[in-house]
């Protein structure tokens, strides 16, 4: 249970995990899933402002639960994991950006062909 | 003689220029696994981009503002944000032996999912029940594919999570058990992770705008 040991099984291979670095996500993931959640449900800022805060918080998450939880670095499976997950991030970004970008253009050029009765 | 003699010189030669690593059975299969997992993220990517494109199509229909309930909501993410560090806890018992702590730690686990699986149906029946179905517009239609997926992922978790039971149960923690609680981590936390991003764009950023 000695560090050097903890260190050893974390440079190879299959990712090994410690307590300390549990809590540690734990804690932070506690903290940037409540503030998101209380900026809603009360309402202190602007929606803009509080959008931008919440998506912000969003993904400084995920980056926890990748590093903390599932144990994602430089080191384990000789990079190939990391290379896996950055490879995929782009991927889900193209398709997410790209979709509404194209998507919202579309409605935009649709717009006078719809004779909404709304608007 | 002399002609084998020299065949035998000729024969290659390896080196192995990397330290020699030992590997655990099972070491691809996590890396396997994981490639898994990055597909499954594009499913959910695909999903997201058309809950993205149609959140805003009502048809008529109820907004996010007046159907979803925050409350329930911070609650089941608590639910699995609790449930991940149980997770970590049972596979902090595995490195260190104690199979009775995994055991625990697993249980603890599987009945946090199945209560994040069960508020979730009571939410969509309650949805249903007041005419939010699937049916309603294409932004229910959405909602219910993307969230209902990641709620079908949560329950074969569990349903893997059980059958780890029995298995550590008959045998304790061989290497194969050990094996294959690693995988089923990688998709615990990654379940997760998929919930950061429902939360965020499907309830708040729909009660917002």
């Amino acid at each position: 249970m000695s560090d050097a040991i903890h260190a050893h099984d974390a440079a190879h291979g299959a990712p090994h995990a410690s307590r300390r670095t549990y809590v540690i996500g734990f804690l932070l993931s506690v903290v940037l899933t409540a503030v998101p959640f209380w900026l809603v449900m009360t309402g202190p800022l602007d929606a803009t402002t509080t959008g931008v805060l919440i998506v912000g918080a969003a993904i400084v998450q995920i980056l926890v639960h990748t590093v903390c939880f599932l144990h994602v670095n430089t080191q384990s499976e000789g990079g190939w994991t990391l290379m896996a997950y950055i490879f995929t991030a782009v991927l889900v970004l193209i398709v997410i950006a790209g979709s509404l970008w194209i998507m919202f253009h579309l409605n935009t050029n649709m717009m006078p062909m719809v004779d909404a009765p709304s608007s | 003689m002399a002609a084998e003699a020299t065949t035998e010189t000729l024969e290659p030669t390896f080196y192995l220029v990397e330290e020699e690593h030992h590997h655990e059975p099972g070491g691809s299969t996590l890396l396997g696994f994981w490639i898994y997992l990055m597909s499954d993220a594009l499913i959910f990517a695909t999903l997201f981009a058309t809950f993205g494109v149609l959140s805003s199509g009502f048809a008529g229909g109820p907004t996010p503002r007046e159907i979803f309930s925050l409350p329930l909501v911070a609650l089941n993410t608590a639910i699995l944000l609790v449930s991940s560090i149980t997770y970590g806890f049972a596979m902090i018992a595995m490195q260190e032996g104690k199979l009775g702590g995994t055991k625990f730690w697993l249980i603890v686990t599987g009945l946090l999912g199945a209560t994040f699986v069960g508020i979730e149906l009571y939410e969509f029946a309650e949805l249903i029940h007041e005419g939010a179905t699937p049916q309603r517009s294409a932004f229910l239609s959405a909602f219910f594919t993307l969230v209902a997926t990641h709620g079908l992922h949560v329950t074969f978790g569990i349903i893997w999570l059980v059958v780890m039971l029995f298995q550590l149960n008959q045998r304790g923690l061989h290497p194969e058990n050990q094996r294959r609680l690693q995988c089923l981590s990688m998709f615990w936390h990654f379940l997760d992770v998929v919930w950061i991003g429902v939360f965020t764009f499907v309830y708040l950023l729909g009660v917002l705008r």
